[in-house]
């Protein structure tokens, strides 16, 4: 499971990657890299394979043909028990939540400190001295709660919370691990205007503080609006409009996707998207701003 | 074919979980608890009157050639050999066999397992494998228990209705029971175990649909599996009476 030296700059790259489920294409031949630090909206309609390529870049599924790489290794065939070590670095907020609801809020958080290998061999072996690896355990989990502003839910059980405060939940065991890399499944969808932006603040806020490379699966266009033209400001607590450079507020650090029965149909910053003459990418533009 | 070869992986991967880490062992036993603990009611029922209705039966034919006395002999081997453990493993099929599939299916649709995936844990080690091991274990217990009661019953009937003393209906049960019978009554409840615990997972774990398909899958599940014991009994008594 050595990385292969060519990719190791690289987070994420897609080679050609097929996969259909009985005759329906869900990727079709995809391609494309990411580093670290860099930001990937993918915008879509439903069915257009978004929720696909999350998964796939994590090895939940398997493509047809074409390759995949990881942190520099390439999971296209690598077993279960090999990727389990590579998923560590990364984390994943799924569009379902897809929280354990037999287990409360801070159980749920806990959980991949408790269950990934690495993550739980690294707890342990700085559990020495005055901090015992329960407390270390617990600490972070609380950490990271505060960091989504939910603090008060740690006995909770997931049915007992909105959706809003379901979504920053997941965020929260997503980011417990202090990912390299972090893949929000329609982190807005089905919530209110309100509460969707509160996520994305959410979002912006770990970007400036953490800089973790993103990928951003969305059907709004006003998601990757926001992603890529505001920054949270640590010091007033707030998100403000970031300053604007010639690609972009934020430069070429930021693209974006636009998926279409399987097929990436455009790939660029978001001056390029908005320049684009494409009927069906151009429909994301007019109903994110309406 | 291609579901029965999804069956026949996942079946492989769970039981050679057993034998490789890391166990689960709060979930075996909470497993263990729901399965056993929680069928144990019904299943006492169910075998208490199938004890009492198939004593009633026969003594009525047996009461024809005069040998209403042998009815012990009768009722235990058929209790044991087979009415207790087809009776017992299509109870637990229904009650547990849906009750698997309809929470992995649950979590199936909800992404709870695609979660459990990319957070470090493999399903099958922790869902599959603890639900086949307490299934297994609690099945051919379960069983044991419904024989016995079966045979009260039938010994209550016995005495009640038939003038049978009761120790005549216990050395007749008793007397004609073989080692053979006994290792029908305790290899039929283990392999219907493994089926009701991999065909609940298998459905389960293949679940898709949002909730309709998982009503879908607890229904395939109880229809599988069920039909899967008439089955494997048909197949193991064959043996028994070819082989033995």
């Amino acid at each position: 499971m050595s990385p292969d030296s060519s990719r190791t700059g690289e987070l994420v790259r897609f080679e050609d990657v097929s996969l259909r489920f009985g005759g329906t294409p869900a990727l079709e031949e995809v391609s494309f890299a990411m580093g670290p630090g860099e930001t990937r909206i993918v915008l879509g309609a439903a069915g257009s394979g978004k929720t696909t390529l999350l998964k796939a870049a994590l090895g939940l599924i398997k493509p047809d043909s074409g390759r995949i790489f990881l942190f520099g290794t390439e999971i296209t065939d690598l077993s279960e028990q090999n990727l389990f070590d590579l998923r560590a670095r990364a984390g994943i907020l799924f569009q379902e939540g897809g929280l354990f609801d037999s287990l409360t809020v801070e159980e749920n958080v806990a959980y991949p400190l408790l269950n990934q290998r690495v993550l739980r061999e690294a707890i342990h072996s700085n559990g020495t001295g005055h901090q015992p690896p329960v407390q270390t355990l617990e600490k972070r989990v609380r950490e990271t709660l505060h960091f989504v502003e939910l603090d008060q839910t740690l006995d909770k059980f997931p049915s007992e919370l909105s959706g809003g405060m379901r979504r920053r939940v997941g965020i929260a065991r997503a980011l417990v691990t202090e990912p390299a890399l972090l893949l929000y499944d329609s982190p807005t969808a089905g919530l209110d205007p309100i509460t969707a932006n509160t996520i994305i603040a959410l979002i912006l806020k770990e970007r400036e503080l953490r800089n973790t490379a993103t990928i951003l699966v969305t059907h709004r266009y006003l998601d990757g609006h926001l992603i890529t033209n505001f920054r949270y400001n640590p010091s007033s607590g707030t998100v403000e409009r970031a300053p604007r450079s010639a690609e972009g507020a934020e430069g070429v650090k930021t693209k974006f996707f636009v998926m279409k029965e399987g097929r990436l149909v455009f790939q660029g910053s978001e001056s390029e998207l908005q320049a684009a003459s494409d009927p069906y990418v151009l429909k994301f533009l007019r109903h994110g701003s309406s | 074919m291609e579901a029965f070869q999804d069956f026949l992986s996942l079946s492989i991967r769970a039981i050679r979980n057993i034998f490789r880490g890391p166990h689960y062992a709060d979930d075996i036993f909470r497993q263990m608890d729901i399965i056993g603990v929680g069928s144990l009611p019904i299943v006492m029922l169910i075998g208490l009157f199938s004890g009492v209705v198939m004593t009633m039966q026969m003594a009525r034919a047996l009461q024809q050639y005069g040998a209403e006395g042998q009815v012990g002999q009768i009722v235990s081997i058929a209790l044991v050999r087979e009415l207790g453990p087809v009776l017992t493993a299509v109870l637990v099929a229904g009650r547990n066999a849906s009750g698997i599939a309809s929470e992995l299916g649950s979590m199936k649709v909800t992404e709870q397992i695609d979660a459990m995936r990319a957070l470090g844990t493999d399903p099958i080690q922790k869902l599959v494998t603890p639900r086949l091991i307490a299934t297994s274990f609690v099945l051919p217990l379960l069983t044991i228990i419904a024989d016995f009661i079966g045979l009260i019953g039938g010994a209550v009937i016995a005495y009640a209705l038939l003038n049978i003393s009761s120790s005549q209906y216990w050395t007749s049960a008793w007397m004609s029971l073989e080692y053979n019978d006994l290792a029908q009554g305790l290899i039929k409840p283990f392999v219907f175990a493994v089926v009701i615990a991999l065909v609940g997972c298998f459905y389960g774990m293949r679940t898709s649909g949002g909730t309709q398909g998982v009503g879908r899958a607890t229904t395939k599940a109880v229809v599988v599996s069920s039909v899967w014991i008439f089955f494997l009994t048909s197949m193991i008594t064959r043996f028994f009476l070819y082989y033995t």
